[in-house]
């Protein structure tokens, strides 16, 4: 009896080892999931968790996502990876409701779950990581245009997408907020190009016509920076107009080299992809908690402070001009 | 009087046993039980009953629809517009949760617009006599295009809790309601399709459907019978998916037409109609996602996943062709 005892006692523990050979290695696993593969700017986001991988040592980095940008795609990526007992999922969310029945499951099983640059919904994460935060770009854009200014200032200009876009209203906002840090900055008109390339170059060239003494045009949109630029280069002006705002560096590679744009900016994939998987790193292994007005440190970029929604922004919008356009302008 | 038969007659050339050990279900079977067992030697995590549970979900829904799909392709029909049922159930579903429905109405109003959405099609095919590939073209952009006029870019939220049990309940232990509910429509189907005279009809009209007008067969009203069962089944698909994401966007389901045709040729449904079974398109669906399932385990990208289903695919197809060719030739 007491010898099947112990039988029974050693099969099952040789059924628990072979059932657990995860043990062995006690890497942390994080999945950076994306909302799909093949995308320059994840596949730049990917090189930064490689990064901080390296940096932190001991993490595993399982880069991962759907072919297509769907909810459901994500879904089953998730599924497999709750299944793998990854330590933590970081998640550019393709539906910010439609994931949260499943990442719920995974948070009920220990897994740390954030999103980062695409958000899902409070209940289904720990916290979100936003690229920036409005106030940050609006301030960025302004500066932008401010450095580039003759002595003394002059008159800018702002193109926006559609007079109802919400982002694009609320980061305008933000940009009159700090005008009057900037005293060289004279606002003189806004006008909308829908995010149509047409509607937004008609609306440069009318801008060049009407303001004779136009030094520069903010345009934070991708849409209306590349058609300013166009206009600025088409009127033949520039280096006189500097067109700046967001843009993407594939799109604004061109514009950079031919003087018509001095300088613009975008959140860094790389940085960001840097930043989730530290936080990740930190939330999982218990070095620090996501909760309202948390500091979460995140490697070389600093640290991130969250709100009452667990959402933070990583740092100002980074800045792209003729010394660094060639490294990304392949990336996205 | 006495027997003076010089030898028994058989009536079928091969014995039963051979048939079957030489049918397509048996090569299928074979598929498998070969995926399953790469799958445990492949990964550490794939031999759990939850994470197995999981896996189910990567086909149920799809599954449910690949059992009306089959008979209307044996029939010689098809229905492309399934996905965009879902999309369109699932908004309608979304919308009347705004009104206040509860779960009851919820599920009544999912099936009903599946059976609408069928009788559509089905008139539109008997009724005008159109081809079906062209009328379900069509009817794939229409519902999506009313989902997307109704939600645009929003979703909608806030599914009652008891709803939820059809896509994220569990009838026992790791045994979900999807799972259990797609084994009972297969049963139904299976005996539809293999008791029943409806079954024989079925086959009779994708064989032949003059031949089978004029044996008294009525055509129209069984494949209209068929449209039916196939957006009722859509619709089925439409409150698990619905309760499983929690939530509605009318990108829901993207693309899931062209999986479920997969699953049921895979299954051994002649294209060109006429033969088929419904334990092989069973088959086939636990193929597919033991394979999504394996593949996301070991962090293999979708897009390789695509290729294989598309080799496989292309394999089931074209290995009877090429086995009669080599018999052929052989024989000569």
């Amino acid at each position: 009896m007491r010898l099947f005892g112990k039988l029974m006692a050693a099969a099952a523990m040789s059924v628990a080892f072979t059932l657990n050979p995860a043990q062995a290695q006690d890497d942390v696993k994080i999945a950076l999931v994306v909302k799909a593969l093949g995308i320059g700017f994840f596949e730049a986001a990917n090189e930064g968790a490689k990064e901080a991988a390296e940096e932190l040592g001991g993490v595993e980095i399982i880069y991962t996502g759907p072919t297509d940008t769907t909810a459901e795609g994500q879904i089953e990526v998730i599924n497999s990876l709750i299944a793998q007992n990854v330590d933590a999922i970081a998640v550019s969310a393709n539906d910010r409701d439609a994931l949260v029945p499943t990442l719920k499951k995974a948070m009920q099983r220990g897994i740390t779950v954030i999103s980062w640059d695409s958000g899902v919904a409070p209940e289904g994460r720990q916290m979100h990581l936003n690229p920036s935060s409005n106030a940050l770009i609006g301030e960025m854009c302004v500066k932008m245009a401010a450095e580039h200014l003759p002595e003394g200032g002059g008159d800018v200009a702002i193109l926006s997408a559609s007079a109802t876009a919400t982002n694009q209203n609320i980061w305008i906002e933000e940009m009159k907020k700090v005008l009057p840090n900037y005293p060289g900055v004279n606002i003189v008109a806004t006008v909308y190009g829908d995010d149509l390339a047409d509607k937004s170059y008609r609306e440069a060239q009318g801008l060049i016509q009407s303001y004779p003494d136009l030094k520069a045009i903010i345009a934070p949109t991708s849409v209306g920076i590349v058609a300013a630029a166009q206009a600025v280069t088409d009127a033949g002006k520039a280096g006189e107009i500097n067109v700046t705002g967001l843009g993407l560096p594939s799109e604004m590679a061109g514009h950079v080299k031919s003087g018509a744009s001095k300088s613009f900016a975008i959140w860094n994939p790389i940085d960001l992809g840097y930043s989730a998987t530290m936080i990740a790193y930190n939330l999982a292994t218990e070095k620090a908690t996501a909760e309202p007005g948390a500091e979460i440190p995140m490697g070389r970029i600093g640290s991130v402070k969250l709100d009452d929604n667990n959402e933070g922004a990583m740092a100002e919008p980074f800045v792209y001009d003729a010394s660094n356009i060639d490294d990304f302008k392949d990336i996205f | 009087m006495s027997d003076t038969t010089a030898r028994a007659i058989p009536d079928r050339l091969e014995s039963r046993w051979t048939t079957w050990l030489k049918s397509w279900e048996m090569l299928l079977v074979g598929v498998v039980v070969f995926v399953f067992a790469v799958n445990a030697y492949a990964s550490p995590y794939f031999l759990n009953a939850w994470n197995l549970s999981d896996a189910t979900f990567n086909f149920t829904e799809k599954a449910m629809i690949a059992m009306a799909m089959a008979l209307l392709i044996i029939a010689g029909e098809i229905d492309l517009s399934v996905a965009a049922i879902i999309a369109l159930a699932s908004t309608l579903m979304g919308l009347a949760l705004q009104y206040g429905a509860g779960t009851p109405e919820l599920v009544m109003i999912g099936l009903g617009v599946g059976l609408l959405c069928g009788a559509f099609n089905g008139l539109l095919v008997t009724g005008l006599g159109l081809p079906s590939i062209v009328v379900t073209i069509g009817t794939m952009s229409l519902f999506r295009g009313i989902a997307y006029i109704i939600l645009g870019d929003k979703a909608f939220t806030g599914y009652p809790v008891d709803f939820a049990f059809f896509g994220q309940g569990y009838v026992w232990w790791v045994i979900s309601f999807e799972l259990v509910l797609f084994l009972f429509i297969a049963l139904i189907f299976g005996v539809l399709l293999h008791a029943t005279y409806f079954g024989r009809m079925v086959y009779a009209i994708g064989n032949n459907a003059t031949g089978a007008l004029f044996s008294g067969i009525r055509v129209a009203r069984v494949k209209f019978i068929l449209f039916l069962l196939t957006g009722l089944m859509s619709g089925v698909a439409a409150v698990c998916l619905t309760s499983r994401l929690g939530s509605t966007r009318p990108s829901i389901a993207f693309a899931w037409e062209l999986e479920v045709v997969t699953m049921v040729v895979l299954g051994g449904v002649s294209i060109l109609g006429g033969s088929g079974s419904i334990p092989g398109v069973v088959l086939a669906a636990l193929i597919m996602g033991l394979v999504t399932f394996g593949f996301g385990l070991a962090n293999v990208p979708g897009i390789v996943m695509s290729i294989f289903i598309g080799m496989l695919l292309i394999g089931v197809i074209a290995a009877p062709i090429v086995w009669r060719r080599l018999r052929g030739e052989s024989a000569n």
